[in-house]
Order: structure tokens, then C-alpha cells, then sequence
């Protein structure tokens, strides 16, 4: 897409009260359509409800569960309290407020569907590829920008409220690479929702998949010996892994190959999803 | 200018448009006429590229839609009144649709400003009613102050006087040298908007014509007469070389003769009769007959009969 090609088919074409001012390039590309996306986004309630409440629910479970850590740490042995995990501790509440994030990822992309919006969008976008590229990179920026902000403050709310001999710093061992696993983890999680979102089109069946499997049944599946060796390759548990200092017992994925599990997860979810945007009517 | 070639969309087992092809000129409206379930609707979701013909295309401005730079600035398109979000106001529906076209946020004040939405624009789109949908629609259409302008039923919802409205806006728009399209079910609505038609049946191309010709064409006067004597003046009339069609009720209709002239040779053969009166079948009426002719000749099964209408 060249400007020259661009001023030649805008310039002859302007006729009916075009105003001047034709000679930029004002083809729409991805930046234009990811514009149009994240005001799509801000202007539907839900959506910036989902954000919010993932915000709050993540950072005051974080705080609630340092406050009450905090004190009956002092009660534990010397072996208890080597299994002490202040880092994964504080991040429990992200484990809960991620629903959220997976609901705002649903949404973003269903709503479209719901509503029949899909239609006008896909007009002022018609290539396909434009227009789900867009709306999968703005949620994906949009999650992960909030991830930073919500595992920032997660973390450091914890340790405060953990107290001094409890817990951790920044720089300390393993931090950073859990804080940034934390923030990948939800990111992916949401880009995993939006993808299947995508190939079902319905908020409802989305949600009604995604929240009993990362709520419940990956927990479930996860606690049962043998169904562990596979239920462990399952996104949320997958990613789950790299959320501790140490990696859990009775799981042969590391932080890092965890990560990749999930990632892979959130990858195929988004390629479904391209393939039914691409193939299906609006 | 809209060029539809060769247009085949099949959906499952039914085959919703059928080998269509026509053109749709600038400076001029075109009516896109056709009853529910002709396939007007999906002609018009191919030109914007959201349904994928089976075969065939559709040019706009010469190249396909998905080619246009900027495609808002090619085609504006009203396509179904509740394509809003209830939870997203107006105004933000319309945000999101500029922005992803490069089209300055104040344009978007400017179209609500046309159809005259200003004053509802921070309303969230669940509470308007249909008419005022039917306007944030239209004004999405007119956001990228396109060439070409696609409008499918836009005078479902609105009141009388947004239809006149509408009227006008269609006739000065087409007046800017734009490609105006606009589908209705309703031929004598069509007939009060639109210069040029495109009438559709099952998905084929019926008739395409101006509007003064279609009317010339298909206003079809004749004289009816009641009679107690239908088959005796039948003769009669037949025997001067009138050509008689039954009517409703045992009348006759006869065509391509006078009043004066029947009624003498009634008088003549001493025919009773009860009424011979100058009718002219409506529009409404001719483009039924039109379009049922279509299903009719489907259901005989010429070419390739269509399954739930043979049935």
C-alpha cells in the first residue's frame, strides 16, 4: 500500500464535498483499525467494569490474604514456613480477579456478535485480517497493560502487608521472573478468551466454557493423581506453574516451559479464531 | 457506480441470489425492489464484502470493496436499524467507526447534526427508539462522506415526516453525483424516492428500468365490465378482435379499446350490463404481479426449482 497509490485513488474519487487534504495517507491499516478497537472498547460499560473489577478484586484478595498471612506465619515451624511462598501468596488474588480479564477478552470480541455491531465494523474494516488483527492486539495491549499495573500493585500490597520478616523484595531471587511470568500468565489467558470468543461468537457459551474450566475444573482435574500428568497441560495450570518461587511438586513443566504451554494454548485459540473470522459471513 | 457480475450466493441447500448481474449509477436514485427473501439483502451484504459470494463479484468504484483504501469514504451502508450495542451510546458507536477509518471526531458531530440526533447523542443506544436507530444508522452511513451509499429499508421505524425526510436526503445526495441504493419491499414508496429501478425475484434480475418507464410499462389500464352474460359478450368482443381476461367475481377486463366502443357494441348485441368502468391496476399491484410471476415460474420447475418452493 503505497502513497502514491493511495493519492491517486483518493484525489479523482474526492468529488462530492471531500475536503482538502487528501495527499496524507489516511488508508486504514492496523493503527487506524486498533484506534477504532480501543474506542469500541471505552465505550461499552462492560468492558471497562471487567477491567476495573479484575483491578480490584486482584489487588484486594492480594491485600487481604498478606494481612492475615502476616500473623499466623508467626505460628508456623521452622518447616511450614520454609514452604512459604510469599511471592505466589500474593498473587493468589490474580488467580480469581484473571476471570474478570478472561470476561473483558469474551466480551471484546462477542459483543460484536451479540449486538450485530460485527457488521458495521467489518463495513468500515472489510479486510479481515485488518480487523482481527486489531481487535486481538488492542484487548491483547490493553490486558497486558493492565496485568502490569495489577501485578505491580498485587505484589507490593502483599509485602506490605506481610510485614518485614516475611516478605520479599523486588530484587530478591526469582521476583522479577514471577512478576513477569504473572503478567503473561493473564495476558495469555485473555488472548486464549478472545480467540475461542471468536470461533463461538456467543458470550454465554464462551463464558460458560472458560469459567468452570479455569474456576473449577482444571483445580479439580489437577488434584486427582492420575489425571494430573494431562490436566497440568491445561492453559491456566500451565501458566499457573511459573507463579511460584519454586515450582510445585508433581508437575514436569518448569516456569518457563509452563509458559510456553499456555502460550501455545493462547496461539491456537487466536489462529481458530482467524480462521473463522476469515472464513465465516458476518 | 456499482457493478454486481454474475452474483451467485447459496446458503446451504438454498440458493438466496442466482447468477444476478446489473448496475447501479451515480447522480441518480436507484431503488432495489424485490419482496422478503428476494435477496436484496444479501446483494448488498456481498457489495460491503461481509457475505462471501458462492461465484461471481461485486465492484464498487471498479474494485472490490475490501480493495478501498479507505472504505467508509467508498461506501456508506444502513443496513439493519439495530446495529448498535445497547449499552454504547450514539455518539460512541459512531467514535469507534471514525477513528478506525481516520475520520476526524468531529465529523462524527456533524452527522448526528444531519439526521438530527444531536440532542440524544450521549443516550445509550438501548433506549432510542427504532426511528431514531434507524437514524444513527444513517448517520454511520453519511460519517465517511462516501461516494457510493447503500440504504436497506431505511423507512422501516421512521414516521412520516422522517420519511419525507429521507426522501429529500436520498434525491440530494443522488444530486451530488453519489451512487444512491436504497431497498424497499414497497414499489409505490420506492416509486416516490428512486429514478431508476432494480427489481428482483428469488434472487434474479426481474426488471431494470427508469421509474417512468416501469410505470408506462406495468400500469396496466383496462375497462371492467360486470355482466350477466359474460361468455355471449365475450364472443361479441372477440368477434371485433377485443381480447378478454377474466376478472375478479365473473367480471371482464378488457384492454386496448375504448368505453365508447364497448358499450356500443353491448347496446348493439343487446348485452346486459351492470358496470363498464376505466380502472388502472396500481403500481403496488403490478410489481406483485411481477415478482409472484417469478415464484411461478420457479415452482414450475423450468430451471433448477428450488426446493422448499417446489414442495
Amino acid at each position: 500500500m503505497t502513497t502514491t497509490a493511495d493519492a491517486k485513488t483518493d484525489t479523482p474519487a474526492a468529488g462530492p464535498g471531500r475536503p482538502a487534504g487528501a495527499s496524507a495517507d489516511l488508508s486504514v491499516g492496523l493503527p487506524s483499525a486498533m484506534a477504532g478497537e480501543w474506542t469500541k472498547i471505552r465505550t461499552l460499560r462492560s468492558t471497562m467494569w471487567c477491567l476495573a473489577l479484575f483491578a480490584a478484586l486482584s489487588v484486594a484478595v492480594a491485600l487481604l490474604t498478606g494481612f492475615f498471612m502476616g500473623p499466623s506465619l508467626e505460628g508456623m515451624d521452622a518447616r511450614e514456613r520454609a514452604k512459604f511462598d510469599p511471592l505466589s501468596t500474593g498473587l493468589s488474588g490474580l488467580r480469581l480477579g484473571m476471570l474478570a480479564l478472561v470476561a473483558f477478552g469474551v466480551l471484546t470480541v462477542s459483543s460484536e456478535y451479540t449486538s450485530g455491531t460485527i457488521r458495521s465494523s467489518l463495513a468500515a474494516v472489510p479486510r479481515r485480517f485488518v480487523f482481527y488483527g486489531a481487535k486481538l492486539l488492542t484487548g491483547t495491549v490493553t490486558a497486558c497493560a493492565v496485568s502490569l499495573v495489577v501485578v505491580g500493585v498485587s505484589f507490593f500490597a502483599t509485602q506490605l502487608a506481610l510485614g518485614r520478616p516475611s516478605s520479599v523484595g523486588l530484587t530478591d531471587e526469582g521476583v522479577p521472573r514471577v512478576l513477569v511470568c504473572a503478567m503473561l500468565y493473564t495476558t495469555l489467558l485473555c488472548v486464549f478468551a478472545m480467540g475461542l470468543a471468536s470461533v463461538l461468537r456467543s458470550s454465554a457459551l464462551t463464558l460458560g466454557i472458560l469459567i468452570p474450566l479455569f474456576f473449577m475444573l482444571s483445580t479439580i482435574l489437577n488434584n486427582i493423581p492420575g489425571v494430573r500428568k494431562v490436566a497440568q497441560f491445561l492453559p491456566d495450570a500451565a501458566g499457573d506453574v511459573a507463579l511460584y518461587q519454586e515450582p510445585p511438586s508433581g508437575t514436569v513443566l518448569s516456569a518457563w516451559s509452563g509458559m510456553t504451554v499456555l502460550a501455545a494454548w493462547a496461539l491456537l485459540a487466536a489462529a481458530a479464531g482467524y480462521a473463522a473470522v476469515r472464513r465465516r459471513d458476518a | 457506480m456499482i457493478e454486481v457480475q454474475r452474483l451467485t450466493k447459496r446458503y446451504g441447500s438454498t440458493l438466496a441470489v442466482d447468477d444476478l448481474s446489473f448496475r447501479v449509477e451515480p447522480g441518480r436514485v436507484t431503488g432495489f425492489l424485490g419482496p422478503n427473501g428476494a435477496g436484496k439483502t444479501t446483494t448488498l451484504r456481498a457489495m460491503l464484502g461481509l457475505d462471501r459470494p458462492t461465484s461471481g463479484r461485486v465492484l464498487i468504484e471498479g474494485r472490490p470493496y475490501e480493495e478501498h483504501p479507505r472504505p467508509l469514504a467508498a461506501v456508506g451502508a444502513l443496513l439493519d436499524a439495530r446495529l448498535l450495542h445497547g449499552g454504547r451510546t450514539a455518539r460512541g458507536h459512531l467514535l469507534g467507526l471514525a477513528r478506525s477509518n481516520r475520520i476526524p471526531d468531529t465529523r462524527v458531530g456533524e452527522v448526528l447534526e444531519t439526521v438530527g440526533l444531536a440532542s440524544v447523542a450521549r443516550k445509550r443506544a438501548g433506549g432510542l427508539s427504532l426511528g431514531m436507530s434507524q437514524r444513527v444508522g444513517i448517520a454511520a452511513a453519511l460519517l465517511g462522506d462516501p461516494r457510493v451509499l447503500l440504504f436497506d429499508e431505511p423507512i422501516n421505524g421512521l414516521d412520516p415526516e422522517g420519511i419525507v425526510w429521507f426522501r429529500e436526503l436520498a434525491r440530494r445526495l443522488a444530486g451530488e453525483g453519489r451512487t444512491v441504493l436504497v431497498s424497499s419491499h414497497l414499489m409505490s414508496e420506492t416509486a416516490q424516492t428512486a429514478d431508476h429501478l432494480v427489481v428482483i425475484g428469488q434472487g434474479r434480475l426481474l426488471a431494470e428500468s427508469s421509474v417512468d418507464d416501469f410505470v408506462a410499462r406495468n400500469s396496466r389500464s383496462y375497462i371492467l365490465i360486470r355482466t350477466p352474460e359474460p361468455d355471449r359478450l365475450r364472443a361479441v368482443l372477440m368477434s371485433e378482435g377485443v381480447r378478454t381476461d377474466d376478472g375478479p367475481d365473473g367480471a371482464l377486463e378488457v384492454s386496448g379499446t375504448t368505453l365508447e366502443t364497448v358499450g356500443a357494441l353491448a347496446a348493439e348485441n343487446q348485452v346486459t350490463v351492470y358496470e363498464i368502468s376505466p380502472r388502472t391496476a396500481s403500481l403496488e399491484e403490478a410489481f406483485m404481479r411481477m415478482t409472484a410471476g417469478s415464484v411461478e415460474f420457479r415452482a414450475n420447475g423450468d430451471t433448477a426449482p428450488m426446493p422448499e418452493v417446489a414442495r
